[in-house]
């Protein structure tokens, strides 16, 4: 089973590759790639035919250049054409002009409208505005304490004149939020309404009414980004029943791919305004169409990745650990500094979940990934937490006596203790010449592995790789790929407008499965090809 | 070097390290399973605690008290709520219709008709099989009339929602320990709404029912849960927000037993199934309540609108809490909820009710006959 397009195409492409210019049954093989995997990402059918349409024509059609490797031009198009509709017309809130502003949301209900008011208001305060949240959500037991507790947290107020359960209108509610807010001067009011579904007429008429009374600058469609199929349905009766300028998906810190987001935009052809993305007040984020769109094509969405990082990751942590890494050849990063690693990387989400997103995963070490039992690396740690603090910094002082020791401290066995040793010594090596920039020398396949679960595995990649590799370097290119990509990137930028948003880039190479068939144990520095957003980030960090 | 770099490299070494040795360790694990299994005879799972004769909850639960909303019988809101199903402007049975009633059943009609069950959210491998089966039926079968057509679409719709599945609901008390019934889900599905409508189901049936909010986390989350209860006159057990929500339940159990009640019923915050802490979180609320009672039924809660990301919820949800049923929710909504189907299928956890509106008694047990026949009903 195919978990994302890059595998799809991965596969379809093996049989592209080479031939150096797209025949039109290449194309329809290709087209139903994207297809299934649009229709995965829960991309309404309607818009997807219509993309594949498209991106069929714009194949067939004369940008065809033989010269470029066809499935880096069909994912580069894909990719352009989604980031096309994605980003049509991005755009953040427009104020009013005599103050106050007034901002409406609506959607369905448990779309995030409460929480999102929070958020809203949390994130207008810190603009510089002093907004009203408005619990006009009558409807819900207790959706007007909610909208308390969150105006509370938000550090805003709120105007909340009935106690709701079914008491009171919310017309009225919505109307009279407006005096108060001439009244006390507050610039921008956020009426939350009650969630509705689009079928549901009186509640519809309901929301129109609301609209009507208060006139809002801006009405904004709260929709959760794991919503199916439906989505359209729900955004058109939206549209025709009360009228909205602008989008905000929501819940986008979970794994659905938000193809919703794209059948909106298309479909009823308003910008998504804002993304949301977790519990906090801060987790709120006006809209990137470039990175929605690998997204929904399951592209190791890097830079979710590296966002979480850098929420979970202690920066002067980081920072030391590194620095271990970098001198005596890593000697000095100890079992302490990785279980240290271990930790944050656990709290950024599933282990299985996180190595996914990397790129350049093929299904084989997918699938080992899967079988990760997050349960057996608390063993790990288990193990290394038997250990004295010693031990840790410099395992090599583990003798016999010290491995029997671990071992019954742990519950474990020293055949275990001696695999985890091993692997960590021979995974420092790895790493450090890999920061330094160096080719390591072929790393080993992993022990405890059954045998050909990893095509290529064990042997430290095939010698065509190494060649290649060797190719590579003679060119007098860095070895460093990220020095590399950075020294292409910057010869390449004068040419390209864009470099840095060429997905083909980081397919051409990255997501070869024959590349990478051999997983982490084949895997070379100089294959390992950054995605162009990292790519970016690293030029900033320069 | 940019702190990057030691990001992507330290998750590089923690694969490198954690998938060596935990499929190590997991092989290990396999091997003394096996070995366990050998040796010993599994203990019967059933076996936990014998009925007593002399304390069965027998004596019927207090009758509601006055002023107090009646919820309405089992038998008129299944009937009830089986019209709504079938009145609706259904998108599916138009399209199976339309299906039937053409003359010749060229590609075109087969691609609508694809294109109908996927935009039901049923997912591209279950529709493309199902399909891919009708087509063969209708053609060895020779297929000359609608309802023989409609036979046969009724029988693979059948097969795909599986009847066979136990729906079930282990709510009611056997022995001493009440039942304990733990909700579960992502954020926003209606786990607290479900709650309060199956406190008024079992209410309805005469059970006597105990609520614990153990979501401490959203706001007024748990006074959302009590006034569902006060309508029918069933207690919540409650902490303070921001409370241990394993403490909470925990108390409610403890209650539960204490009072001698038929069921407790667990709600829980919502969660991102990708919030690795908050599943623990959610591991230890089950593991501290199994301390007093053990857990009959975990619901876990999906919306019908959800997509394609409902069977990845699902499958973490199963890992982390051992889920026993499915709720789904927002069915009187536009959506169908095709993604149960391939929840079921892959992981057998069967759908055993269907929230049908925003009405107090729109909770509805899951009927695959009468499911599928709502879907055909022209």
């Amino acid at each position: 089973m195919f978990d994302t397009l890059q595998d799809r195409l991965a596969a379809t492409f093996k049989n592209l590759r080479g031939k150096g210019k797209l025949t039109e049954a290449d194309i329809d093989a290709t087209a139903r790639e994207i297809r299934i995997a649009l229709l995965e990402a829960d991309v309404n059918l309607g818009v997807v035919k219509e993309f594949i349409k498209n991106i069929k024509e714009r194949c067939l059609g004369a940008e065809v250049s033989e010269a470029l490797n066809p499935s880096q031009q069909i994912i580069k198009i894909v990719n352009e054409e989604l980031v096309d509709i994605l980003g049509g017309d991005t755009r953040t809130i427009r104020f009013a002009k005599k103050p106050p502003t007034v901002i409406m949301l609506a959607g369905l209900q448990g779309a995030g409208k409460t929480t999102l008011a929070g958020k809203l208001a949390h994130w207008l305060k810190s603009e510089g505005h002093s907004p009203l949240l408005v619990a006009a959500d009558l409807q819900r037991p207790n959706a007007v304490n909610q909208l308390q507790v969150v105006a509370g947290r938000a550090g805003v107020h709120c105007f909340a004149p009935e106690p709701g359960n079914g008491v009171g209108d919310p017309v009225q509610v919505a109307r009279a939020s407006i005096d108060e807010a001439d009244r006390r001067l507050y610039d921008v009011v956020i009426v939350d309404t009650a969630g509705r579904l689009g079928v549901d007429e009186v509640l519809m008429q309901q929301a129109a009414d609301i609209k009507a009374a208060v006139t809002p600058d801006e009405v904004l469609f709260v929709v959760d980004a794991m919503i199916g199929q439906d989505a359209v349905n729900t955004a058109q009766a939206f549209a025709d029943g009360v009228g909205y300028d602008g989008v905000v998906l929501t819940k986008l810190d979970g794994d659905a791919r938000g193809g919703a987001a794209l059948s909106i935009a298309r479909v009823i052809g308003k910008p998504i305004m804002f993304a949301s993305s977790g519990e906090g007040m801060k987790d709120f984020d006006v809209f990137h169409p470039e990175r929605m769109a690998s997204r929904i094509l399951g592209m190791g969405d890097m830079l979710t990745l590296i966002e979480q990082a850098e929420k979970t990751f202690d920066e002067e942590k980081s920072r030391k650990a590194h620095e271990k890494i970098v001198t005596k050849g890593g000697s000095g990063f100890g079992l302490g500094d990785f279980l240290e690693q271990m930790k944050m990387i656990r709290k950024m989400g599933p282990l299985s979940k996180l190595f996914g997103m990397l790129p350049g995963m093929d299904g084989a070490m997918k699938d080992q990934l899967n079988n990760i039992d997050e349960k057996e690396v608390d063993r790990i740690e288990a193990i290394i937490l038997s250990m004295t603090p010693a031990e840790r910094d410099d395992p090599k002082i583990l003798n016999g006596s010290r491995r029997a020791r671990i071992a019954k401290g742990s519950g474990t066995e020293v055949s275990e203790v001696n695999n985890l040793v091993n692997r960590f010594f021979e995974a420092r090596k790895v790493m450090s010449s890999f920061a330094n920039g160096q080719m390591p020398a072929g790393m080993p396949g992993m022990p405890g592995m059954p045998q050909g679960a990893l095509p290529g595995g064990g042997g430290g990649g095939s010698k065509k790789q190494q060649q290649k590799k060797r190719k590579k370097n003679a060119k007098g290119v860095s070895g460093n790929p990220a020095k590399r990509r950075a020294q292409e990137a910057r010869k390449n930028q004068p040419a390209a407008k864009e470099p840095a948003s060429d997905p083909a880039a980081a397919f051409g190479h990255g997501f070869d499965p024959k590349q990478f068939g051999g997983g982490f144990g084949g895997q070379k520095p100089g294959d390992f090809d950054i995605p162009p957003e990292l790519e970016k980030m690293f030029k900033q960090g320069k | 070097m940019d702190p990057i770099w030691y990001i992507v490299i330290a998750v590089i070494v923690v694969a490198l390290v954690g998938v060596g040795v935990g499929v190590g360790l997991r092989q290990r694990a396999l091997e003394q399973k096996r070995r366990a299994e050998i040796e010993e005879p599994t203990p019967e799972p059933g076996a936990e605690v014998e009925p007593e004769p002399g304390e069965e909850p027998a004596e019927p639960a207090e009758p509601v008290e006055p002023g107090l909303d009646e919820p309405e019988p089992p038998k008129s809101r299944l009937q009830r709520l089986r019209a709504r199903l079938a009145g609706q402007n259904n998108a599916l049975s138009r399209g199976l219709l339309s299906l039937l009633s053409a003359d010749k059943l060229d590609e075109d009609t087969w691609d609508d008709f694809e294109a109908t069950l996927i935009s039901s959210d049923l997912g591209v491998g279950p529709t493309t099989e199902l399909v891919d089966t009708l087509r063969t039926r209708f053609k060895v079968e020779g297929v000359d009339s609608p309802e023989k057509a409609r036979e046969i679409l009724r029988e693979e719709l059948l097969k795909l929602v599986d009847p066979t599945l136990d729906r079930s609901l282990n709510i009611r008390s056997e022995g001493d320990d009440p039942a304990v019934c733990l909700v579960v889900g992502v954020n926003g599905t209606g786990k607290t709404t479900t709650v309060g409508k199956l406190a008024r189901v079992l209410v309805a049936e005469d059970a006597k029912v105990l609520l614990g909010a153990a979501d401490t986390f959203r706001a007024a989350a748990a006074e959302q849960l009590q006034t569902w209860g006060e309508r029918v006159g069933v207690d919540t057990v409650r902490g303070a927000e921001g409370s241990d929500p394993a403490s909470v339940a925990f108390n409610a159990v403890d209650a539960g037993v204490e009072q001698g009640v038929d069921c407790v019923i667990v709600d829980t915050a919502g969660r991102l199934h990708t919030k690795t802490g908050l599943m623990d979180e959610l591991g230890k609320v089950k593991r501290v309540i199994e301390k007093k009672a053990p857990v009959t039924e975990v619901l876990l809660v999906i919306d019908a609108t959800t997509g394609q990301n409902g069977l990845i919820q699902a499958r973490i949800f199963r890992e982390v809490v051992d889920v026993t049923g499915i709720v789904l929710t927002k069915l009187d909504g536009s959506a169908k909820g095709g993604i149960i189907v391939q929840v079921q299928r892959e992981l057998g956890v069967p759908v055993k009710l269907v929230g049908l509106g925003e009405g107090a008694d729109d909770l509805a047990p899951f009927d695959v006959e009468g499911f599928v026949d709502a879907l055909l009903e022209e």
